[in-house]
């Protein structure tokens, strides 16, 4: 139960962040995004967003500050095993199926509708 | 004739022979639905595009002026229109379909009020017998040109304004039965800093205000003159701005005669944000609502001072700030 509460309040907290980039810096949704993929990135980097994975589970595995720290976190282990070469090897590691799936769904969603908006 | 700095006075008082406005599902559900002679139930209307659609739209405004003008397309010496499309296109797409000799103007959302005023000023010259001043809009175009691709789904706050799909045309003519245009005030353009494109409200209701004390003080006349006078697309926020601006100015204004566009096209329970913007929401509503309830006798004199905000996705983009313009046209029945 106590998981579902800080999934719950961490990932709203993250989504607030984004919502007040946007009202308060006036930048646009890409920017948002952008911004929380830096954030989780460095918090990665820095060890401190997995421990927030443990703590609020989906909360703060679902929003896009994750991904930041999921490039970050492939990059690091990779470059552990062979070194600065390893960043780029590692870098896409983890999201692969993320990015490969937004690519092939994006690609089939655009035959079947025909995006012309 | 030169009335003071920047007003013309039409002695001849051009005639308005017909007027026609178009819209679409959105307005078609709005608060002034009975007015418009054709509303299209689909936003694309039949087109591949919505590009394609504002045209059809800008056709089908200036086919019905001119059928209830009561005079021959090709009795028609020039036509004048703007939109807000990049180069545009749809106002001389439509040209290239009617066939008449066509002068473009681009002043943003004011483009209606110009072409009507620089089409009075035709007439008034003796350079024109009959001319046709049309503008247009539609919410997906302007979507896609100044803000986000219409599938991107993107925030807006609520000082936001719901771009008009709609096009509106009037015939103007040397003599006849109809409303007549008395004189115009061409505005100055005025930038008051503000950069926010989510905000053209507040930025526009300077240049409103501008154009107002210019009208009154080039003609000599106040607010009383008028039964009605109603900004182009100033919505609620700039609407409240506009008022204060006015006391602060210390003109005159009562309440009960002072509107806008974009407050009166929509119901209060529509989704619009601010209230409605774009060429085709003064359009629409002068060019059906407010000349309607001239020819039925309710509203005798009447002010449309339509607002413009003249930014380019390239200037927002570069952190420029808003310059807006507004030209006002007095209406006589």
């Amino acid at each position: 139960m106590e998981k579902f509460i800080f999934a719950f309040v961490i990932g709203g907290l993250i989504c607030v962040v984004g919502q007040l980039i946007m009202d308060i810096l006036k930048v646009t949704p890409a920017h948002t995004t952008c911004t929380l993929v830096v954030i989780g990135a460095i918090l990665g980097g820095l060890g401190l967003y997995d421990p927030l994975v443990k703590l609020a589970g989906a909360g703060a595995f679902v929003p896009i500050s994750s991904f930041g720290n999921a490039l970050v976190s492939g990059a690091l282990i990779d470059a552990e095993k062979t070194g600065f070469i390893g960043i780029f090897t590692g870098i896409f590691k983890n999201v692969s199926a993320g990015v490969s799936a937004a690519i092939a769904f994006g690609f089939i969603g655009a035959i079947i509708f025909k995006p012309k908006g | 004739m030169l009335m003071g700095h920047q007003s013309w006075i039409f002695n001849s008082k051009p005639t308005i022979l017909g007027s026609a406005a178009v819209g679409g599902p959105f307005e078609g559900n709005g608060a002034l639905a009975d007015d418009f002679d054709i509303i299209h139930e689909d936003l694309w209307i039949g087109q591949d595009s919505f590009e394609k659609a504002e045209k059809i739209l800008l056709e089908h405004a200036c086919e019905r002026a001119i059928k209830k003008s009561d005079i021959k397309k090709e009795d028609i010496n020039f036509f004048i229109s703007g939109d807000l499309m990049n180069q545009i296109t749809s106002s001389s797409f439509t040209a290239r379909t009617l066939g008449i000799p066509f002068l473009g103007i681009f002043g943003a959302c004011s483009s209606s009020m110009e072409g009507l005023a620089l089409a009075a000023q035709l007439i008034e010259s003796k350079s024109a017998k009959y001319v046709m001043a049309s503008a247009s809009s539609h919410n997906a175009t302007a979507e896609k040109q100044y803000r986000y691709p219409t599938e991107y789904g993107g925030q807006k706050p609520p000082t936001a304004q719901w771009t008009v799909t709609g096009a509106g045309a009037a015939v103007l003519g040397v003599e006849g039965f109809g409303p007549k245009i008395t004189s115009a005030t061409m505005g100055r353009v005025i930038d008051m800093g503000i950069s926010d494109p989510y905000n053209m409200g507040a930025a526009m209701a300077p240049a409103a205000v501008d154009t107002i004390e210019a009208h009154f003080r080039d003609l000599n006349i106040d607010a009383s003159y008028y039964d009605l006078i109603a900004t182009g697309d100033l919505g609620k926020v700039g609407h409240e701005l506009a008022i204060s601006l006015l006391k602060d100015h210390g003109i005159e204004m009562p309440s009960k005669i002072f509107t806008d566009c974009g407050l009166l096209i929509y119901k209060k329970d529509q989704p619009v944000f601010s209230g409605g913007s774009g060429c085709g929401c003064s359009a629409t509503v002068t060019y059906g609502h407010l000349l309607n309830r001239m020819r039925r006798g309710e509203l005798k004199r009447i002010l449309i001072v339509a607002t413009g905000a003249l930014l380019s996705p390239i200037s927002y983009q570069q952190k420029e700030s808003i310059p807006c313009i507004a030209h006002a046209v007095s209406i006589e029945m």
